[in-house]
């Protein structure tokens, strides 16, 4: 006999109905709300002039006020070397430093950094030979799939300088302190910005701390 | 993103002037904003970036006090040596919120008047009368781990998220504002934030085309500073409880102290009464106690957040037994 025949309610209905089902139950009811969806029937706004110095060079952009800082260094000067990871500042893939100091450059727009200058990890070396961030990742192995690793060394790089020049993080024991030491502790904490999917977080502190000049 | 016209006045005047167009925005350090465009939580059409007006500087006032500008970065005014010997508490709560990174961009100001984290004001396919007033609130009966136990309403129970202003309400700081007329007001921080009640959406007393030009925080009172963070991570995170003490204490006794709560309520949190039944009290557990019972008056689980109002009687138990050690 067979099964699939013999009676009126088949294996691949109840497949397919337990499928539409389950189907139903994740999406939920609650319908998308009317005028949510994006649209895209308005025209594009006019084109802001905007001049960056990124790495060192003056570049002049038109550009949609909605570009982010990340699109503009991406899309617009093809330097792909900063990450969009969540697009929304939470996981530090896109760090860039602005005026010397570390940024989430997906949380702000390009317009509003006129006249500003940005380094990014294409800035970062001095021709060939890498900055030293740069090689003590290589050195200690501070990464597996690569992809947090620009942000995460612009980061440790704009970190080093404002431990340099004092200023505090949660962990600092005295806060008036003008300096405290930047313990693993420390970094571990003025790091947290960065996320490593692939948790290489032992090797990137000992990256770190290489630099800092701290034992490892 | 939806799109928007972009300007940058080079003056306070012209910025408070453009903000009477419609759908007008102000955006300084933008980690909240743009976020929020990002998802079409905010729309706005036209985007008035201030960061060019003079507003960065933090100032000693005649009484010995700090006016910090509106612009003054919180990793700045984290990190300035006068709020960190004078108003530990308000540096410590600016060095737990968010990472370096947000803290080197987001604006004192802006801190103050950033919106909830509650996952359904940012999923706009869900009902929240804070988005979309008269739509409903999918959090009350839904996942609301971190949402309020105190000061809701049954139309919305969304937490503030700061805690910069939790310390800043500990102080009993001053919002300073000027609209286009040029007209300056100061706002005692307890009143800048409003409850939700029946209009979740209005969250502040700032009238239209008002701009915070700056905080002004009193003399410190004298006592032991502190701030407590209890969150589901170590680092970069937001509070479940949060506690901004104040306390002063001498021969056992707790002479005064000042309470600010985070992470409970929808503005942050001080109850009067908790503080004066502290004042002349022993430092013990039973006047902690009643001092915790007194905070949690009227608190409110919704099932998934009911854990905080243990949790807050014994962060408040701890952080009082910290500040009065002898």
């Amino acid at each position: 006999m067979d099964p699939d025949t013999s009676v009126p309610l088949t294996r691949r209905s109840v497949l397919e109905t337990g499928t539409a089902v389950t189907v139903t139950a994740l999406t939920g009811l609650p319908q998308i709300a009317p005028g949510a969806e994006p649209t895209n029937d308005e025209a594009p706004p006019a084109p802001v002039a905007v001049e960056l110095r990124v790495n060192g060079k003056v570049r002049t952009l038109h550009l949609d006020p909605r570009t982010t800082l990340l699109d503009a260094l991406r899309e617009h000067l093809a330097l792909t070397g900063s990450k969009k990871g969540c697009d929304h500042g939470q996981c530090g893939a896109c760090t860039v430093l602005l005026d010397d100091r570390r940024i989430n450059s997906c949380l702000t727009l390009a317009v509003m950094h006129d006249g500003q200058s940005i380094t990014t990890i294409e800035g970062l070396s001095n021709g060939a030979a890498l900055h030293p961030m740069q090689a003590a990742f290589v050195e200690h192995d501070g990464f597996q799939c690569g992809y947090c690793t620009s942000g995460q060394i612009c980061s440790a790089v704009g970190m080093l300088q404002e431990s340099r020049v004092g200023m505090p993080s949660y962990v600092t024991p005295n806060l008036a302190d003008a300096h405290d030491a930047l313990t693993e502790a420390e970094i571990r904490e003025r790091m947290s910005g960065n996320i490593c999917r692939c948790a290489a977080y032992p090797n990137i502190v000992a990256a770190i701390r290489q630099v800092a000049e701290l034992p490892t | 993103m939806k799109a928007f016209t972009y300007e940058h006045p080079a003056t306070l005047a012209q910025a408070a002037a453009a903000s009477h167009r419609p759908g007008a925005k102000f955006i300084a350090g933008g980690t909240n904003l743009l976020d929020l465009m990002k998802l079409q939580v905010e729309t706005p059409t036209h985007l008035i970036d201030i960061n060019r007006l003079s507003l960065d500087r933090i100032e000693e006032t005649a009484n010995g006090g700090l006016r910090i500008g509106t612009l003054v970065r919180n990793s700045d005014l984290a990190a300035d040596l006068r709020v960190r010997r004078k108003y530990g508490v308000l540096s410590r709560a600016l060095l737990a919120g968010a990472s370096a990174q947000l803290r080197n961009k987001a604006t004192t100001g802006g801190n103050l008047l950033q919106r909830t984290r509650c996952i359904y004001f940012y999923d706009v396919t869900k009902p929240c009368n804070k988005r979309v007033p008269g739509s409903g609130c999918a959090a009350i009966a839904g996942f609301n781990r971190g949402l309020a136990v105190l000061g809701g309403s049954d139309q919305c129970i969304a937490t503030h998220p700061s805690d910069m202003a939790v310390a800043m309400r500990a102080l009993d700081a001053q919002v300073e504002t000027v609209n286009a007329a040029g007209e300056t007001r100061s706002i005692p921080i307890a009143d800048l934030h409003r409850l939700p009640g029946n209009t979740p959406h209005l969250e502040t007393t700032l009238r239209a085309g008002e701009i915070i030009t700056s905080v002004i925080l009193p003399p410190p009172p004298p006592g032991i500073q502190f701030y407590r963070k209890v969150r589901d991570r170590a680092s970069y995170a937001f509070a479940l409880v949060s506690v901004a003490a104040i306390v002063e204490t001498t021969g056992g006794r707790i002479r005064a102290a000042r309470l600010a709560f985070g992470g409970l309520a929808p503005k942050p949190w001080r109850v009067p009464r908790a503080e004066e039944t502290l004042a002349g009290a022993p430092a013990r557990a039973d006047s902690f106690d009643t001092a915790a019972t007194e905070v949690l008056d009227g608190a409110r689980g919704y099932g998934g957040n009911d854990f905080k109002i243990p949790l807050t009687r014994r962060t408040l138990h701890a952080v009082l037994a910290e500040v009065t050690r002898t």
